[in-house]
């Protein structure tokens, strides 16, 4: 399992009610399923990566994150999961809000665009960085925002949640194995693994 | 909807099945219908594959479409040429998985094939019904359906599972009896009829009473209204199509001949197929059979019947786990209605799964061989029969 999930994973307590925003084929929901005795649920837009969900035994349904998330009631998830979606997402600020409406708490996970690479790259070359985390052209990349470690606190601060718990990692051997980095993360890490509650307004 | 179209056998099958019978509402307590009329005695000819275990927990339920019956797997004898309707689907090993769950499957109320329907005999009158038969509705079906499990000693149904009028008649089903529902899987549904829907039944249902044999549906003591029915089932053919699949499968291809011949016969394949579709189609099927069921499905609103106009509150007794399917060219029941399902579902707080399966071959996906839709309904029944035993 991807590094990145392995701390979303470790910070959910037994027994909670969760909900992945981009399941893709249920690897996370299928881990706090049988070790976390998780009450899962998921959605993802690819037809294939559904039916392999459904098929190992997750409740996952087909469509886009960002119009299913409003059917669910207020607070019907303990925990809604969001890992390395929000750097494709058309409207993050509104989508977070979502998130935080039928969650009581968020995660979220994305590349982090502050990295050395990142901005070396574009310093020494002049090109639009290309990195393992970020392995796409300008003109081919789903990732249409960029984001970094720093940006995300001061959109917590704009749209007016809370960071409860933040987690910088830099992962290495293909993303399975990593560390955490705790001396100038938005320099050194990878990615940032965040867990958001509900602002105090 | 196709049944009983070709299969491609794989040779497993859950091997020999038997038809049974079940009487209830004799005189004086008939059934009361939804239209305030009373039936009885009632008939319901039903079949199972598998075996029921000591707790009754591994029932599956499956409710047939329009011209589906209740041989639903195996066959009745050895030398059978075809088995039963979705033996892709019921049988050993397979998507519904008989080494592992009890299957039932009932003749619908208003059918033809062994439960009480207008081609039954009326005990009034000694002679069928034709149309003394009451309207029946989707709600009937399933209160008669409740009869034969009450029967049958079965008080919880693992899962519910059918596609197009048999999805409507799961749908009911949680909604009238949600307490017996521990899961439900409807396939290529609705939960109301749409204007189109209604439309090609009502085309349907014009041909054959315009058959001069249909005589106000009373025909059973001589010849049959058969081209009457044969064209509404050829406009039935078309609808479980889409305009891909006919194009693979038929194109603009000419029927054993190379040029056009210039008068009216089957010049086009796709002509001679709805021919075919057609003529076989009155061998076993009533008319008055296909002019109540598709009656009853142009009634069914969930909704209005259940949720005074809302989708919403006609779920919010439902408790049960969801698997909601539809497919990309089905434009009979498109996948905005199952989606309206699944939105009305989740703001119940319900356990639903939904996929739009990428299917070329319309409203009969849903009963041609499909690896994906069998890989998910069984592990869609297992999880739910593992979740139920915990």
């Amino acid at each position: 399992m991807r590094f990145d999930l392995q701390i979303i994973a470790s910070w959910i307590e037994p027994g909670s009610k969760v909900l992945d925003l981009g399941c893709g084929q249920g690897v996370l929901l299928h881990f706090l399923k049988e070790k976390k005795q998780a009450v899962c649920a998921g959605i993802e837009c690819v037809e294939s990566k559904v039916g392999k969900s459904i098929e190992r035994g997750l409740s996952v349904l087909q469509g886009d994150i960002n119009e299913e998330i409003l059917d669910y009631p207020d607070d019907t998830f303990d925990y809604v999961i969001l890992s390395q979606t929000l750097q494709q997402v058309y409207e993050p600020a509104k989508l977070i809000q979502s998130l935080l409406r039928v969650g009581k708490k968020g995660i979220v996970s994305f590349p982090n665009f502050g990295h050395w690479r990142v901005r070396l790259q574009l310093l020494l070359t002049g090109h639009a960085p290309i990195t393992k985390q970020l392995p796409y052209e300008w003109h081919d990349t789903p990732n249409i925002r960029v984001i970094s470690i720093k940006d995300f606190r001061k959109f917590s601060r704009d749209v007016g949640f809370d960071i409860l718990r933040e987690e910088a990692i830099n992962t290495i051997n293909h993303e399975k194995r990593g560390n955490i980095i705790k001396f100038h993360p938005n320099l050194r890490s990878t990615y940032g693994v965040f867990l958001i509650g509900k602002g105090k307004t | 909807m196709s049944e009983y179209i070709e299969h491609n056998e794989d040779g497993v099958s859950v091997g020999l099945v038997e038809k049974k019978f079940f009487t209830f509402a004799e005189p004086p307590n008939e059934m009361l219908l939804e239209n305030g009329d009373k039936l009885g005695p009632v008939t319901i000819a039903y079949e199972t594959c598998g075996k029921l275990n000591a707790d009754k927990s591994n029932v599956i339920f499956v409710l047939h479409a329009l011209s589906g019956d209740s041989h639903v797997a195996g066959y009745y004898q050895e030398d059978d040429p075809k088995p039963g309707w979705w033996d892709i689907m019921v049988g050993p090993g397979k998507g519904i998985d008989t080494d592992k769950y009890f299957v039932i499957c009932s003749n619908i109320l208003g059918g033809c094939m062994g439960s009480t329907g207008p081609s039954s005999i009326n005990p009034k009158t000694d002679k069928p019904y034709g149309l003394d038969f009451p309207f029946v509705t989707i709600g009937d079906m399933v209160q008669a359906q409740k009869k034969l499990i009450d029967h049958l000693g079965i008080t919880k149904i693992l899962s519910l599972i059918g596609g197009s009028i048999g999805g409507m008649q799961v749908l009911e089903w949680c909604a009238r009896y949600p307490e017996m529902a521990l899961s439900a899987i409807p396939l290529a549904t609705t939960a109301r009829h749409s204007a189109l829907a209604i439309a090609f039944n009502e085309v349907a249902r014009q041909a054959i009473m315009a058959d001069p044999h249909w005589i106000g549906g009373n025909y059973y003591a001589g010849e049959k209204p058969d081209l009457g029915l044969a064209v509404a089932r050829m406009i039935g053919h078309i609808t479980y199509l889409s305009d891909e699949s006919m194009r693979l499968k038929f194109g603009r291809r000419l029927q054993e001949k190379k040029d056009f011949s210039f008068n009216f016969d089957a010049d086009f394949q796709v002509e001679s197929y709805l021919r075919y579709q057609g003529t076989k189609f009155v061998e076993r099927f009533d008319a008055n059979s296909f002019l109540y069921i598709t009656k009853a499905s142009d009634y069914f609103a969930l909704d209005d019947q259940h949720g005074s106009g809302s989708l919403v509150e006609a779920f919010s007794k439902a408790g049960g786990k969801f698997l909601v399917v539809s497919f990309t060219s089905d434009w009979l029941y498109p996948t905005y209605q199952s989606k309206a399902l699944v939105q009305a579902m989740k703001k119940n707080g319900l356990d639903v799964s939904f996929c739009e399966i990428e299917a070329e071959w319309g409203h009969d996906a849903f009963l041609l061989p499909n690896e994906r839709l069998a890989a998910m309904v069984k592990g869609f029944l297992d999880r739910v029969y593992s979740e139920t035993r915990h």
